[in-house]
């Protein structure tokens, strides 16, 4: 009886994105079977004010919050504007990619994607400078996101 | 070594490899489906000339792709009931084409009818019911035959001994087909249909309807009654019926092809006898209809319909299974919405707010998450900037000046989606023009919901944020700045006893002292309570437990993971300090003490708390219903706490069920293949493979061991399954237990003192209780034995005993 009209129904939110951790131990195909069932989340576009409880509360909505780590720059261990929110299930997680996904969060739109898994170490910027890649190259101002880019600072 | 097929192996995508050549069969199906799905949807060439060339295309394929096809009819008859007329439609120029592909899918759909109310599937139900009565209005079926279906469904009014859930459903059936195919059925057989209307007149008198109060927003009567939906929809029909069935409303595209339709031969639907009742039937829950709006609230442009209208049941219904097919995607939801056929002739803004909000506050639960709805709204916005965040103002000002008669749970909605919206628009909103709350006490509904909501704002953000957005009279709504309170601060006038200890917990725990060793200076702690005779000093402590938990949670203060962390560090010594009830009690006593302006904290504590087992959920009960906690009885981030705290029980007595009934299959599966292993082995040795022989005893002997750990396992796990079920049933009854105990003492003052009991207060409670009977009806059911006998019994006041029998009525 049931046919699934996959013409129709898609739940495009809730796909993987492109972006494969690049530092991932394992080939391609563990690092999106681990994506696809994964209760992890890793959103971006944080302001470096973000407190964990901002992120809590927001991220419940979806459901109970397992565990939030924030990201870090690796050498001045504050936060740079990254973090991991894990879920005890998928579906919670899943709703977290529909709904919350692409929302403000303290007046920035926020940027959700699934992540293969927290391991210790993941939670530091990649930067040369320390905080996320993404702002050692940007050339606008963003005041909650230290400034002007590392690049732009430094000339 | 298993045999593969190529198209497993390291393939990265979910899609099968498929080798992609032009007339693959499967790519052929694809395209019927995706032409068939999107016929209807935003085109170039007009609805009819698509309509015409599908069918075309469609006849073609009948000789080879017939199965296909009606397999992918019938399941948009049953998905996407939204666009309804136009699969009829599809039907209809199908059937006249092939009188024999007609009467298959009429049979089919049938099949499908049955399949769906065996599987409790009763609103797919529904959507099928609709369809076949539309498909009389594209002559694919006989209209007496269609009467005489109808005429089935009514008649299980009269069946006995059934819950009244069974009979409504079919009544509903029967009743929103009208609207499609009212017309007709009258038009052919009007002494049978006027024959029906009577008895379904003659059933929704005497209908119970003690479950209403229950499921309605707001008390009031006015502006809008909140009406129970089968009486709303047969207004609506009789008003139908008393204007000749003239309804302009819906899209019939057969209309146009009237002279090819009319042409074909009609078939008769088989006589339908609707499945007997079950006891594992589920039928729908009843319902209330939402209403917000009137004409009188869109200033200019259409009319909006009135609340008896059936154009209003119809808008109602396809926006909701618009909602309901696309909730997933936001974008595509809001889309579909905006772009609803026939908008040009109602205000359809607020239709959408309307059916949007009448979802999110719908009672016991709205249909999808809460926060879809939120995101919905935000979308919606994006895509009608200049009008819809109007709509959406003015909806939540008309909800505001109706605080005072809208149910708690639906007000907590309200809070939590109106402080989520605002977070996303910069928290911009006209406070001024709420000024009026300021004058009221603040336990009235209006200023407890600015409060509440300024509380859930904060969350989102950080206090100074929102003392910034409030003008400066709001002061007295603003949230305590989240700070904690700790009692041991040196160089006070009066020292605390403990305050040296706590200073010592304090300096052991910064050198990393072990859980054994902050035990040990703990032992110094004295014990306010002791009796002399009690020796050991391992009774309850409570001066141990405010020592140590208060210097704990300052130390690791800064947020929640350096909270979870401190806790899980010194879980040894925690557990050891709750060891009895009355320490449980107090851990979170001193937890709520140390955060009490940082309402989320507590949350997130007692949660760990429980997670950790460190405190039961029934600890957390006896708390909120302490006379410690009576000043906060009324804030929502208490009931938060229970409804988590219930949530997290269930979902455990769920979690080890499922573990045995993993178990009791592994099992069968072991002895299935023992079996099987018996047999191999026996056929092996008679044909004399030494072997096999040697190893045979070895090889049974395993297989006993493990079928003897998995019994083992099981007789574990069924204690552990009735052990939980035993807490949770527990749960429920200390929680309703101290509800009875409240309610009675405030209904016994009040009477004594001459007073009326309505007090804001009591509003609020009778609430509560009314919201742990929806919130988790599911599992109470299983209890309604024992609360009848012990404590919803004849004896109590009938104020507390109709919030019972109202939720007795709701699966009648």
């Amino acid at each position: 009886m049931s046919i699934k009209l996959n013409a129709l129904f898609s739940d495009s939110y809730v796909d993987i994105s492109q972006y494969r951790d690049q530092h991932f131990k394992g080939n391609r195909y563990e690092q999106e079977k681990l994506l696809k069932q994964s209760c992890t989340l890793y959103v971006g576009n944080l302001s470096f004010y973000t407190t964990e409880e901002q992120v809590h509360e927001l991220f419940s909505k979806s459901g109970d919050v397992k565990r939030i780590i924030i990201g870090l720059d690796k050498v001045k261990k504050t936060a740079c504007g990254f973090c991991f929110v894990e879920y005890y299930t998928r579906a919670d997680a899943e709703n977290a990619m529909r709904f919350i996904n692409g929302t403000r969060l303290d007046d920035r739109i926020i940027r959700t994607d699934w992540d293969a898994g927290f391991k210790e170490g993941r939670q530091f910027g990649r930067g040369k400078s320390g905080g996320q890649v993404r702002d050692e190259y940007r050339q606008d101002y963003d005041p909650a996101r230290g400034g002007y880019g590392k690049l732009v600072q430094k000339s | 070594m298993s045999r593969r097929r190529h198209s497993d192996e390291g393939d990265a995508g979910s899609q099968p490899h498929k080798r992609r050549r032009t007339s693959e069969p499967i790519e052929i199906e694809d395209r019927l489906e995706s032409l068939i799905c999107r016929v209807g949807e935003k085109s170039t060439s007009s609805l009819e000339s698509n309509l015409e060339g599908l069918a075309g295309v469609l006849e073609a394929d009948l000789p080879n792709y017939k199965g296909k096809i009606l397999r992918i009819l019938c399941a948009v008859a049953r998905l996407l009931p939204e666009k309804l007329t136009v699969y009829t439609t599809l039907v209809g120029l199908l059937n006249a084409r092939n009188y024999n592909f007609g009467g298959e899918f009429v049979e089919a759909m049938i099949r499908q009818l049955k399949e769906t109310l065996k599987s409790n599937l009763y609103s797919e139900a529904l959507y099928l019911v609709r369809f076949l009565s539309d498909l009389v209005n594209c002559h694919v079926i006989a209209a007496p035959s269609m009467v005489a279906m109808f005429e089935n469904f009514v008649s299980v009014t009269q069946e006995e001994d059934i819950p009244q859930v069974r009979s409504d459903w079919y009544v509903y059936a029967v009743l929103s087909s009208l609207p499609w195919v009212g017309k007709e059925l009258y038009e052919k057989k009007d002494v049978e249909m006027d024959r029906l209307f009577n008895q379904i007149e003659g059933y929704l008198k005497q209908r119970q309807k003690t479950h209403v109060p229950m499921l309605q927003v707001w008390t009031a009567e006015k502006p809008h009654p909140q009406e129970e939906y089968l009486d709303c929809l047969w207004a609506q029909v009789q008003k139908l019926k008393k204007d000749r069935w003239q309804e302009r409303h819906i899209l019939r595209p057969y209309i146009a092809f009237d002279s090819v339709l009319c042409e074909a031969l009609q078939h008769n639907l088989p006589p339908f006898t609707p499945p007997a009742h079950s006891d594992d039937a589920v039928y729908p829950m009843p319902h209330v209809v939402f209403r917000m709006f009137d004409y009188t609230d869109a200033p200019e442009g259409p009319v909006m319909p009135g609340s008896h209208s059936v154009e209003r049941f119809v808008i109602e219904e396809n926006l909701h299974c618009i909602i309901k097919s696309h909730w997933r995607e936001r974008k595509t939801c809001a889309a579909q919405l905006l772009s609803y056929p026939g908008k040009n002739k109602i205000p359809l803004n607020y239709h959408i707010v309307e059916v949007i909000f009448g979802e999110l506050f719908q009672l016991p639960s709205p249909p999808h998450i809460d926060v879809m709805y939120t995101a919905l709204l935000i979308e919606l916005c994006k895509l009608q900037p200049g009008s819809l965040p109007q709509v959406l103002a003015q909806a939540t000002e008309m909800m505001y000046m109706r605080l005072d008669t809208m149910n708690t749970i639906c007000i907590d909605r309200l809070i939590n989606w109106f402080s989520h919206h605002l977070s996303n628009f910069q928290f911009r909103w006209s406070w001024d023009d709420w000024a009026d709350c300021l004058t009221q006490d603040i336990e009235k509904p209006k200023p407890k919901f600015v409060k509440e909501v300024l509380e859930k704002c904060m969350r989102l953000s950080y206090h100074q944020r929102i003392v910034d957005i409030v003008p400066p009279s709001f002061s007295a709504l603003i949230p305590a700045n989240p700070v904690c309170s700790y009692k041991y601060e040196e160089e006070t006038e009066c020292p605390l006893p403990g305050l040296a200890m706590a200073t010592t917990v304090s300096n052991a725990i910064k050198n990393r002292a072990s859980n054994e060793e902050i035990l040990i200076v703990l032992k110094d702690v004295p014990n306010p309570n002791q009796d002399d005779d009690d020796d050991e000093g391992d009774g309850f402590n409570p001066l141990k437990i405010e020592v140590f938990l208060q210097t704990l949670l300052h130390l690791a203060a800064k947020s929640f993971s350096h909270s979870f962390s401190a806790l899980a560090k010194f879980h040894e010594v925690l557990k050891n300090l709750t060891d009895s009830d009355e320490g449980k009690l107090h851990i979170l006593r001193v937890l709520y003490e140390f955060w009490r302006n940082h309402p989320q904290m507590i949350s997130v504590l007692v949660d760990k708390l429980i997670r950790t087992q460190i405190v039961d959920c029934a600890a957390v009960a006896n708390w909120i219903f302490s006379p410690e906690m009576a000043h906060d009885f009324t804030r929502f981030y208490v009931w938060e706490i229970l409804h988590s705290t219930i949530r997290k029980m269930n979902k455990h007595v769920q979690k080890i069920q499922k573990e045995l009934d993993e178990a009791k299959e592994k099992l069968e599966k072991q002895q299935n293949k023992k079996v099987e292993k018996q047999i191999f082995l026996t056929a092996e040795t008679l044909l004399f493979k030494p072997h096999i022989r040697e190893h045979k005893d070895d090889m049974e002997k395993n297989s006993e061991d493990e079928e003897g750990q998995l019994e083992e396992q099981i007789e574990r796990l069924q204690e552990k399954v009735e052990s939980a079920q035993s807490e949770q049933k527990n749960l429920f009854l200390v929680i309703f237990q101290r509800f009875i105990m409240l309610l009675t003492e405030h209904l016994v003052r009040c009477e004594t003192s001459g007073i009326d009991i309505n007090t804001t207060w009591y509003k609020n409670c009778i609430e509560r209780l009314q919201q742990i009977f929806l919130m988790h009806h599911v599992i109470i059911q299983q209890y309604m034995g024992t609360l009848e006998n012990l404590l919803f019994t004849a004896e109590l006041d009938h104020h507390i005993l109709a919030v019972y029998q109202q939720f007795c009525a709701l699966q009648l």
